[in-house]
């Protein structure tokens, strides 16, 4: 049955060829909808068989290689040769991430079946999104970094398809963003800012070739067991690629993309930017986990940008008023969570986020998705309210999702987020100030979902029932199509879990073998005794409880209060609403003297003036030595033979004289 | 009897008149009476070798030559009268259509 593996990769390829050479033809949106959605599908089908089959044997045997095709086939000589093939490599990770991306993937097609109906492009979003999937199965599954770079980068190129989906559109931005007003802006500032990260990859890996001879993960990770810790070689490898990782999952310094990348329609905000893409640097940090094992000092640098990230994200998303910006600046605090984990060691529980987190963010996303929808294109939750009694279904599914955020048990947020906290504190490589960090974002996640859930759904109806209007009275629920993924996925916020439970984790034994190496590597001690954890749990609880109550008592009790404490923090407020200045401080560093040089030596010195001028020159030239040398053709024939008897006199001086 | 040179001096003389005639002159006609100079002083070297030599093929040549001249001037001079009808001159110097 694992044989059948290459089968998942090619059914969204094939997706993918089928809606885009044919979908514009037929416009059968019900065909076209089957078609991406069966492409999704049917691998999520072969990817469960095989993980049942995995589940069944023993835990050594539970790998397989598969090798199609070779790649590149070079031989540089006889001591190496630089032969890349196309293969897939099944094992608990790689199938788990697979799992998730074709899961999730499926139901957001689905969903997307019903959101995008009606749409001029609906064909060649579906051909994109199976672009997207084929793309992404090919980075989980690849067996070397060259072709999980390949993936890496088609997930790149279809999230800027994606964003620009609608490329005539203009978009708003929320605060003083330079240069953003297309959401082709807001697809090339993502395209260019995960090139900038795409870079670091790449010598990431030229470093890896050169360390070791080959860019095959098995190669790779068993000739590094035997290498001894913290070599300056390790610390560049793994710096590099973590570069890569920060411009692919929004980490600091190359967050900046993600909420401009709210552009794009609401499902690839939940697909891409929520659930799969931006867990690729995540998932290729734990891949690599024995690379970063040996270097302490990167993973003490990985820790401390994921709690950094954690908590100016979510300080930033405290204010914000657009729903779908709320979320992205959640997904950036959660992967700040997720590299947290990675970089103290606990290699298991960010990749056990990663799952979770696919499960409630993707919820959330489709469930603002089907506000946006209800509310005919409004974002601003200050124009919202009071939903609850219009989209029940929507409202209640939502609700779940911020509540497995927040970390309530015993929903999914709390088994994962709770494993991070308690590693963070306790490893070797954490630290308590990692823990406080954590903890204090843990609280505003739960505060600002919570603003987020009473502004929009519960309290006062702010929104216009403009009449006159060709749209209807009032919000209505979302179809059938768009409500039965949110409680599907509602569903597994709630029972997501379970697969984590601590001392019990199923997830943790499911994904050892993976992660051995890299934890034999940090030599962690087992911290025994459960008065630890049960005191952190308790605390995390509390806190998250706290943020609830607070965020109950602003939003929900006393509306004015919210505008109280905009006014008396102004300064404070004005900070975060511009999200720190940030986008401003790299447009004024950054964009603005690239543009400038650009202009003055690229454009006006050397293409103008060297290149134009070359060609334009020589131009000149030939004109003006022909201007010379047309006197000749006087028209007068006489002149004609005068030429004649020189060139005789010539002919018969040389033959005089020689 | 007169020595070989003094012929082929005349006939290089002769020449380089009608060459020199043939460049220099305006008028068209005048150019054609060069061009007979030209082939005239051809005809007096072959002539001399022949005399000089003993050989007749020089006189044979020279019988061509004369033949030629006679149908070249003829087609010459219709073509200046063909010129004469279009621009009413016979100056070369004011035909050059051709001219850049």
């Amino acid at each position: 049955m694992m044989q059948l593996a290459p089968y998942i990769v090619l059914f969204p390829l094939l997706g993918f060829l089928v809606n885009g050479l044919f979908g514009w033809k037929h416009r059968n949106e019900k065909l076209i909808g089957i078609i991406g959605s069966g492409a999704v599908g049917i691998p999520f089908l072969i990817a469960c068989t095989i993980f049942f089959q995995m589940l069944g044997r023993d835990e050594s045997a539970r790998k397989l290689i598969i090798n199609l095709f070779t790649w590149i086939a070079t031989s540089t000589g006889s001591t190496s040769s630089f032969s890349v093939p196309i293969a897939f490599q099944i094992d608990q990770l790689s199938i788990l991430m697979t799992l998730i991306v074709t899961g999730v993937g499926f139901l957001i097609h689905v969903y997307s079946i019903g959101y995008m109906h009606g749409d001029e492009g609906f064909w060649r979003f579906f051909a994109y999104l199976n672009l997207f999937i084929f793309a992404m199965l090919n980075l989980v599954l690849a067996d070397n970094f060259l072709l999980m770079f390949l993936g890496w980068e088609g997930v790149g190129l279809c999230s800027y398809l994606l964003i620009g989906f609608w490329y005539d559109r203009k978009f708003d931005v929320g605060g003083y963003t330079p240069g953003t007003t297309y959401t082709g802006d807001a697809a090339k500032k993502a395209f260019i800012v995960n090139r900038i990260g795409d870079f670091g990859f790449i010598l990431g890996a030229l470093l890896i070739f050169k360390q070791f001879g080959s860019l095959n993960f098995d190669t790779v990770f068993s000739g590094a067991s035997l290498l001894s810790s913290d070599s300056s070689t390790m610390i560049w490898i793994s710096l590099l690629l973590f570069v890569g990782a920060t411009g692919k999952s929004a980490q600091i310094p190359l967050f900046v993309w993600l909420p401009d990348a709210m552009a794009g329609p609401t499902p690839v905000s939940a697909l891409i930017h929520a659930a799969t893409m931006v867990t690729a640097g995540v998932y290729m940090v734990a891949r690599c986990s024995v690379l970063y094992a040996l270097a302490p000092t990167t993973m003490m640098v990985v820790a401390t940008i994921g709690a950094l990230t954690a908590i100016v994200a979510a300080t930033i998303g405290l204010v914000q008023n657009d729903i779908k910006k709320v979320l992205a600046y959640s997904t950036v605090s959660q992967l700040g969570y997720m590299f947290l984990a990675l970089g103290v060691g606990a290699f298991t529980a960010g990749i056990f986020h990663v799952m979770t987190h696919a499960f409630f963010k993707a919820l959330l996303f489709l469930g603002s998705g089907a506000v946006i929808h209800a509310m005919h294109d409004e974002q601003n939750i200050q124009k919202m309210g009071g939903l609850n009694k219009y989209m029940p279904i929507t409202s209640k599914t939502f609700l779940i999702g911020a509540v497995a955020i927040a970390g309530i048990p015993p929903f999914a947020g709390f088994f994962s987020k709770d494993e991070i906290l308690f590693k963070a504190f306790t490893s070797e490589h954490g630290s308590m100030v990692f823990w406080l960090v954590g903890i204090f974002g843990a609280a505003m996640t739960a505060f600002y979902m919570f603003r987020l859930v009473f502004l929009t759904f519960f309290g006062n109806e702010r929104f216009s029932t403009k009449s006159g209007d060709h749209h209807h009275a009032s919000p209505h629920e979302a179809p059938k199509t768009m409500t039965v993924p949110l409680m599907i996925l509602a569903g597994l916020s709630v029972v997501g879990g379970f697969v984590g439970i601590p001392h019990l984790s199923a997830i943790e034994h499911w994904l050892d073998p993976v992660f051995s190496s890299a934890t034999i590597k940090l030599m962690e001690a087992e911290p025994d005794g459960w008065m630890l954890e049960a005191a952190l749990t308790i605390i995390s609880v509390a806190i998250a409880g706290a943020g609830i109550y607070l965020a109950k008592k602003i939003y929900l009790d006393d509306p004015r209060a919210a505008d109280a404490n905009a006014t008396h923090f102004a300064k404070m407020y004005r900070l975060l609403l511009n999200k720190y200045f940030v986008d401003e401080a790299y447009d004024s560093m950054v964009v603005a003297p690239i543009v400038k040089t650009s202009e003055l030596f690229l454009w006006k010195g050397f293409d103008n003036g060297v290149i134009d001028g070359a060609v334009n020159g020589l131009g000149r030239v030939i004109a003006f030595c022909s201007q010379w040398l047309r006197r000749i053709q006087t028209g007068v024939a006489q002149s004609y033979a005068l030429v004649f008897v020189g060139g005789i006199l010539f002919i018969l001086s040389f033959l005089i004289f020689s | 009897m007169i020595p070989l040179q003094y012929y082929l001096v005349l006939s290089a003389t002769m020449f380089l008149i009608g060459a020199a005639g043939v460049v220099a002159r305006r008028n068209a006609i005048i150019v054609f009476l060069s061009i007979e100079l030209m082939l005239n002083s051809v005809n007096l070297t072959l002539v001399a070798f022949s005399s000089f030599l003993g050989d007749v093929t020089g006189q044979m040549l020279a019988f061509f030559v004369m033949t030629v001249a006679a149908a070249e001037a003829a087609i010459g001079l219709a073509i200046v009268i063909a010129l004469f009808r279009r621009k009413q001159t016979v100056n070369l110097d004011e035909i050059n259509i051709l001219k850049w």
